[in-house]
């Protein structure tokens, strides 16, 4: 028995170690970065300082912490309304087709996300695909220029984050008995009604963790903003990026990062408690 | 009859939305072999892209590199993954569930988050960017995806078997090798192509803790897409496509294997 103990605790160390080391380790030191000074062009003082968290209420980064909420809120409530319908549809589907819907919905989230992001870029190019399908239907006669506009953002969110919600929504779809729906259309519902009080409230815990898996990637979701949006549209975490990378402000992308490191966590903790689940489904 | 008209809408709503995931994807393929230089306009089918694609000489150390990042962070991940699922799912130690939690943190975090505390992280312990910052990286990113596949296929184990083994005199080690490895390999097999994809995907990490010599295909892939697209990104988007669809197919495949074989059923 000692040495089952042993021979176990052996095969943890590697994971152990590596995880005190390059995650704990790495996350410390950012929190201990995030009260750290600014000194000079480049470097970062030791001396202690707590001015790195309320410069974040600065109005312009403030406001850039709004446009990401307001964006991730956005994105989330489409989100929602696209793929609500198609994981409830999904589960009705028979067994083979569920299988075969779920495989072709995932293929798309292996390839490259930049591949997808660039083509959406040809889609909607002045001139592009979106412009030509929309003059040829003599809906408009002037290309659009939608790229590198809000909207193309949006359309970029949703396409990245969809699936997340389809998957949850789809697995307590799934786990819903349709005979408590034919029941209530037996005793005279219609279709929208039963829908409305047998179905919605019992597909409730799959809205509620598709919205937390939903929104909060969409957070981080910066490069998005980047690629399609071209230089208007700025979030955290382009904000992240450009104090990190342009400004050299360590200390201050620490804090931004703190910040937005805690309110992942809330979610992530909220997601957690109500699906009771510990496992990522729907994450991997 | 009655519900399959009812279904029809649904249906046609499930079809609509599908071609929707995949029409930038196929705009991209379809653009790769477009003769015109400026690619909102199709001039005819041509195959010069990939030509130059396959003439270009960084685009091959970019793919080298690559490979080697995605092969190295997955095998690595797919040792510490396995031992640590298998040894926790055998003894209980106290914090344990909050190591758990934390090693599972880097796919669970915003990617920029992960990708700046590695860049403030490295530079502290002074370690140069390149290869070895990308790999450490890669490879805390993917311990979560062999450790959450092994640990899911050990917790409906069968520990009669192993308890058999040693009844016969089988040691901790040959019980390991013996009994356990060949029961949990699809799922330690899965684990690392899906890691592998991962890695191979990755832009936002690895931009943060890539050297200035040191480029991957996605990294390249994104600096092209903001300075200027050539169709040969096109090309080059579409053979990665291809190579993701593959890993992918077979990691399920793989699984779907695994958990066949496990509950005994055959298909």
């Amino acid at each position: 028995m000692k040495r089952k103990r042993r021979v176990s605790i052996a095969a943890i160390l590697p994971m152990y170690l590596f995880t005190l080391l390059f995650v704990l380790g790495p996350l410390i030191y950012m929190l201990i970065l995030s009260f750290a000074s600014r000194d000079g062009q480049w470097g970062v003082s030791a001396e202690f300082t707590l001015k790195n968290y309320p410069r974040m209420l600065e109005p312009i980064y403030l406001r850039t912490f709004w446009n990401s909420i307001k964006l991730s809120l956005l994105s989330t409530l489409f989100v929602l309304l696209i793929g609500y319908p198609f994981g409830y549809f999904m589960a009705r589907l028979t067994k083979k087709w569920r299988t075969i819907a779920m495989l072709l919905l995932i293929i798309p989230f292996w390839t490259s996300t930049l591949m997808r992001l660039y083509g959406w870029i040809i889609f909607f190019r002045a001139n592009g695909v979106f412009d030509g399908l929309l003059m040829g239907l003599g809906l408009t006669t002037a290309p659009l220029k939608l790229l590198y506009s809000y909207p193309a953002v949006v359309v970029g969110m949703i396409y990245a984050l969809v699936p997340f919600m389809i998957y949850s929504v789809y697995s307590s779809a799934e786990k819903l008995d349709w005979r408590l729906v034919e029941a209530a259309r037996d005793l005279g519902a219609s279709g929208f009604r039963a829908f409305l009080t047998v179905s919605l409230p019992l597909t409730a815990p799959g809205i509620f963790s598709g919205v937390i898996l939903t929104f909060v990637p969409s957070m981080g979701l910066y490069f998005i903003a980047d690629v399609l949006g071209g230089n208007k549209i700025v979030l955290i975490g382009n904000l992240i990026q450009e104090q990190l990378v342009k400004l050299h402000d360590w200390p201050f992308a620490a804090a931004m990062s703190v910040v937005l490191l805690v309110l992942t966590s809330v979610f992530l903790f909220l997601y957690r408690r109500v699906t009771k689940s510990d496992s990522l489904e729907g994450l991997v | 009859m009655k519900k399959s008209k009812r279904m029809a809408l649904p249906k046609a709503y499930l079809v609509f939305l599908l071609l929707v995931m995949y029409l930038p994807i196929a705009l991209v393929i379809i653009y790769s072999f477009n003769a015109s230089r400026i690619s909102s306009v199709w001039n005819g089918f041509t195959l010069d892209w990939y030509r130059s694609l396959f003439r270009d000489r960084s685009m091959f150390e970019a793919l080298r590199n690559s490979v080697v990042l995605a092969v190295v962070s997955s095998c690595a991940a797919a040792v510490i993954g396995t031992l640590g699922a298998y040894g926790m799912s055998r003894v209980k130690l106290r914090g344990s569930g909050a190591m758990e939690y934390l090693s599972m943190l880097p796919i669970m975090i915003p990617e920029i988050i992960l990708g700046m505390v590695f860049l403030v992280f490295f530079s502290l312990i002074g370690l140069p960017f390149g290869m070895t910052t990308l790999i450490i990286a890669h490879t805390a990113f993917n311990i979560p995806y062999v450790f959450l596949m092994v640990k899911a296929r050990l917790a409906g184990f069968d520990g009669s078997l192993t308890d058999a083994a040693r009844d016969l005199g089988a040691g901790e080690l040959r019980t390991f090798t013996d009994i356990t490895l060949p029961l949990i390999a699809p799922a330690i097999l899965s684990g690392m192509l899906l890691s592998f994809a991962m890695s191979f995907d990755d832009v936002i990490i690895s931009v943060f803790v890539t050297g200035v010599n040191t480029n991957t295909l996605p990294i390249k892939i994104y600096s092209q897409i903001k300075t200027g697209v050539t169709p040969k990104t096109n090309a080059l988007c579409t053979l990665l496509f291809l190579v993701t669809v593959i890993l992918g197919l077979s990691s399920v495949l793989v699984s779907r294997r695994g958990a066949n074989r496990k509950s005994g059923k055959d298909e």
